[in-house]
């Protein structure tokens, strides 16, 4: 019976136990002042249900009580927050060295494509083990990557990247689901997520066909698009030297230093004179709506696989996702 | 606090005039009250119909009984109908409408005529809205989500749009014209402190309604804008940003919650104290507490943006900001649990209605600290726990505020008594069903089910049946009333003025009231809930 009537989530990554344990916390105290609340309410209402000649007490009201009962719950809300906050920035932070996956989505599909250039549609598969970085992208509405089993989600948003990450502890089929409402066919944008022991992981890697690895792709329209001519790899170039940008901060013409994260390397595809780095002038053409959502993942990745993958390989500074983080830094 | 029995010619606001100029011509606040009560009451039903549909959808995991498009409709519309053109005016349109110029001793509203403006209002924008309805409908959820509402939905979400423009003006003059009444036209020594927790209740709730709806005007202006003219303001690929949409929609209807729940709890508060007989524990806390909402409800719109690629730090703050808010809420629950204590309690319908609201708000509150937390949101946003958490907070807590108060103050409305077995049994099945209909939904939510899918997984489908079935009950429930009161029109017992034994100025003229409300203008001299002074009636006035 109780495969038609799931009560718990599956636990399928190495965050879910953290957000389960604040969970039953919180259940725990919600059915405990439930309980007092109601068992007060039920006495009162018994032992004070009218009654001929028993005139009701009239009281004013108490300061102390109503400052213990507006410190207590104050004091127990900063802790639950303190320990949301944790999770979330947890959630929120990829670790160095993730592998990553690029997602487009669409309505009503979730396209994905992995480092080594395998293309899925809505199916990932990964390794278990393994810390996967989610860098997402929409090509019309928002769209949000759900997997309940993971506990993790993620609006994506057309016009820019954001991010996601988990480690997967357990083998097994998982539901993605698209969360936010997308049109017609919102509820048919789920897929799932194959979670394998990491030797049949890289069987079936070497298994499918590939072009080859997404940088290699990304470089190979790199040259295409002529980039080359002005991004050189000396400082003889028109436009700045890419080798080792990514995760460093740039200083810009107007005065700002920004992180060369996914978001920065997009956005000055898309719109090069948005940001321009100090020493240069703007005359890049602007490429928004001449490469799409997929060329423009692969060229991303070949302008991070020029960064030496030890020190930068964990994309951005570190801190906080692309995408969430203002490129700012002083902000 | 007369008990004369009442004459059959006595005149009164409803047999003063007869015919329909009398009634679409009327200034007279009480009147435009009960005008409200049939366009609310009809909107209501439209907005109900369409969640049994989604419910009975929703019994098998296929996509069976409606397409995937008129689902998607089915949820916007049950959405913007139950909150633009239900929720939001009930207590407010109706019954503070009826009572605030009652219980402060006034003739009137300020701007009896803006009164009758706001009313027009509404049904312009009703009459557009139905239009929208009845030739295709809008599906982009009752969010208006960019840039799916801007550059992709091919559904009529202009009509929509505009219908929310209009209807939002009728708010913000409701809510003008019950600041500047309260401000100014209260009777001799009715001070501040003197007022009764009602009116300080939809004091906080005007001010939200003066300060936010026209942030929601704006918004979906320029929403109709990017729409019909190609503006780029929210869609990215005219230079938009979808992002900016979120914060100024959140900034207006995260303070609409506020707008649903205030005036529910200060009726919550004028029943508690009639039926334990008693002043409310801890007024000034209660009271203030009002207030506090209202200012923090402004700052915590971005709790509803975790997961859609805001900062991690501003999260953090809005995190914080909102357990703030949750603080004057439970003071209120606390304090209403307390003025139980040594009380004389009858359990008549409005009172169980009360003891209802506290359960479900207690429940919702409790549930709402779950999604201000960002470690359990990331899991659960967009899921049926959110359903379940708002529709407890704005159906366990609003609706049941507005039944209760509807049947504290029907003898003042109708003159006549509600039948009180039948009232009983109508707040039952009411909780009840509610329960049975969104408890499974919590779970459903924590499982990841997420919201506004047409089709589902095969799993969740047992908690889907269970939470059917509840709506099957709750909509019994929720006819029941409307049944009885119009029996009760022309076949209830007579109302005494004071049938409760209650406190409260508008208890002191004629059920009905005349037409500029007391004989002679009151003076107040006494604190508000001098239950003390005031005999409880023999017995509850029960219709046999």
């Amino acid at each position: 019976m109780f495969n038609n009537l799931p009560l718990w989530p599956v636990r399928g990554s190495s965050g879910a136990g953290n957000v389960d344990a604040l969970y039953i916390f919180l259940l725990a105290l919600s059915a405990f002042m439930c309980l007092a609340i109601f068992t007060m309410i039920l006495v009162f209402a018994t032992k004070y249900r009218r009654r001929r000649g028993v005139e009701a007490e009239q009281i004013e009201g108490s300061t102390p009580l109503e400052i213990t009962w507006s410190i207590i719950p104050l004091a127990i809300f900063m802790v639950i927050f303190a320990w949301g906050a944790v999770i979330y920035f947890q959630e929120r932070t990829p670790p160095r060295g993730a592998t990553e996956v690029y997602v487009v989505a669409k309505q009503w599909m979730w396209k994905l494509q992995h480092q080594e250039g395998q293309r899925e549609i809505n199916e990932l598969h990964v390794p278990v083990g393994r810390d996967v970085k989610l860098i997402m992208t929409s090509q019309d509405v928002i769209h949000s990557f759900y997997v309940p089993a993971f506990r993790i989600k993620q609006d994506v948003l057309p016009g820019r990247y954001t991010t996601a990450w988990f480690r997967a502890t357990k083998p097994g089929v998982y539901h993605l689901f698209c969360a936010q409402y997308c049109g017609t066919m919102h509820s048919g944008m789920i897929g799932q997520i194959v979670v394998m022991e990491p030797a049949q992981y890289e069987a079936w890697l070497s298994g499918g066909g590939t072009t080859g690895s997404l940088a290699a792709s990304g470089e190979s329209l790199f040259q295409q698009l002529g980039c080359p001519t002005c991004h050189r790899s000396d400082t003889q170039g028109r436009g700045p030297n890419l080798v080792g940008i990514f995760g460093k901060p740039v200083q810009l013409e107007d005065g700002r230093i920004v992180w060369a994260d996914e978001n920065y390397i997009r956005e000055s595809i898309l719109s090069p004179s948005a940001k321009i780095v100090s020493g240069f002038k703007p005359i890049m053409p602007v490429f928004q709506g001449l490469v799409g959502e997929e060329q423009l993942n692969a060229l991303v990745a070949y302008v991070k696989s020029l960064s030496p993958p030890p020190a930068g390989a964990a994309g951005g500074p570190g801190i906080a996702p692309a995408g969430t983080r203002s490129q700012n830094p002083k902000e | 606090m007369s008990t004369v029995a009442i004459t059959a010619e006595r005149e009164h606001y409803l047999n003063k005039e007869y015919g329909i100029r009398s009634w679409l011509l009327t200034t007279d606040h009480k009147r435009i009250a009960l005008l409200y009560l049939i366009s609310i009451t009809f909107f209501f039903f439209v907005g109900g119909f369409f969640a049994l549909l989604i419910r009975l959808e929703l019994l098998t995991p296929a996509g069976d009984l409606v397409q995937a498009d008129t689902y998607n409709k089915l949820f916007t519309m049950h959405g913007q109908v139950m909150i633009f053109f239900f929720v939001i005016p009930a207590v407010p349109a109706v019954l503070g409408n009826f009572l605030v110029p009652l219980m402060i001793g006034a003739k009137d509203l300020a701007f009896p005529r803006i009164n009758l403006l706001s009313w027009y209002l509404y049904v312009i924008a009703g009459i557009i809205y139905v239009h929208c309805i009845l030739t295709g409908g809008v599906d982009t959820g009752w969010t208006f989500y960019t840039p799916f509402s801007t550059a992709f939905s091919n559904t009529k979400v202009i009509e929509a749009g505009v219908a929310v423009f209009i209807i939002g003006f009728s708010s913000i003059l409701t809510g003008l014209n019950f600041v500047v009444t309260i401000h100014r036209m209260r009777a001799p020594g009715m001070t501040w402190s003197r007022l009764p927790l009602f009116i300080w209740a939809h004091y906080a709730t005007s001010v939200i309604q003066l300060l936010g709806t026209p942030v929601l005007a704006v918004t979906l202006l320029l929403v109709v804008f990017e729409r019909a003219f190609n503006l780029g303001i929210f869609d990215p690929n005219r230079g938009g940003d979808p992002l900016l949409f979120q914060h100024l929609f959140w900034f207006y209807s995260h303070p609409a919650v506020y707008i649903m729940i205030l005036p529910s709890m200060g009726v919550v508060s004028e029943l508690i104290a009639c039926f334990t007989r008693k002043r409310i524990f801890g007024y000034n806390f209660v009271a203030m507490s009002s207030i506090a909402i209202a200012v923090f409800g402004f700052l915590v719109w971005a709790h509803h943006m975790f997961v859609a690629g805001i900062s991690l730090y501003s999260a953090l703050v809005f995190s914080i900001l909102s357990y703030l808010v949750a603080v004057p809420s439970a003071i209120k629950v606390f304090n209403w649990t307390a003025t139980m204590y040594k009380g004389s309690i009858s359990f008549t319908t409005p009172m169980l209605y009360a003891l209802g609201f506290i359960g479900l708000f207690t429940m919702g509150g409790l549930t709402g600290l779950f999604l201000a937390c960002l470690g359990i949101d990331v899991h659960v946003h967009d899921t049926y726990f959110v359903i379940a958490h708002f529709h407890y907070i704005m159906v366990g807590g609003a609706v049941m505020g507005y039944l209760g108060g509807m049947h504290f103050w029907w003898p003042k409305i109708s003159g006549r008594m509600y039948p009180e077995g039948w009232g009983r049994l109508a707040a039952l099945l009411v909780f009840v069903g509610f329960n049975l209909t969104f408890f499974p939904q919590f779970i459903l939510g924590y499982l990841g089910m997420p919201r506004r899918y047409w089709q589902y997984p095969p799993e969740f489908q047992v908690l889907n049946v269970l939470s059917t079935a509840g709506s099957t009950i709750l909509a019994v429930g929720y006819v029941l009333p409307m049944v009885y009161f119009l029996w009760s029109m022309r076949y209830g017992k007579i109302a005494e003025d004071n049938p409760w034994g209650a406190a409260g100025l508008e208890w002191k003229t004629s059920s009905p009231p005349p037409t500029f409300n007391f004989d002679e203008a009151p003076v107040v001299t006494w604190e508000a809930y001098n239950y003390e002074e005031i005999p409880a009636p023999a017995e509850v006035p029960v219709e046999q």
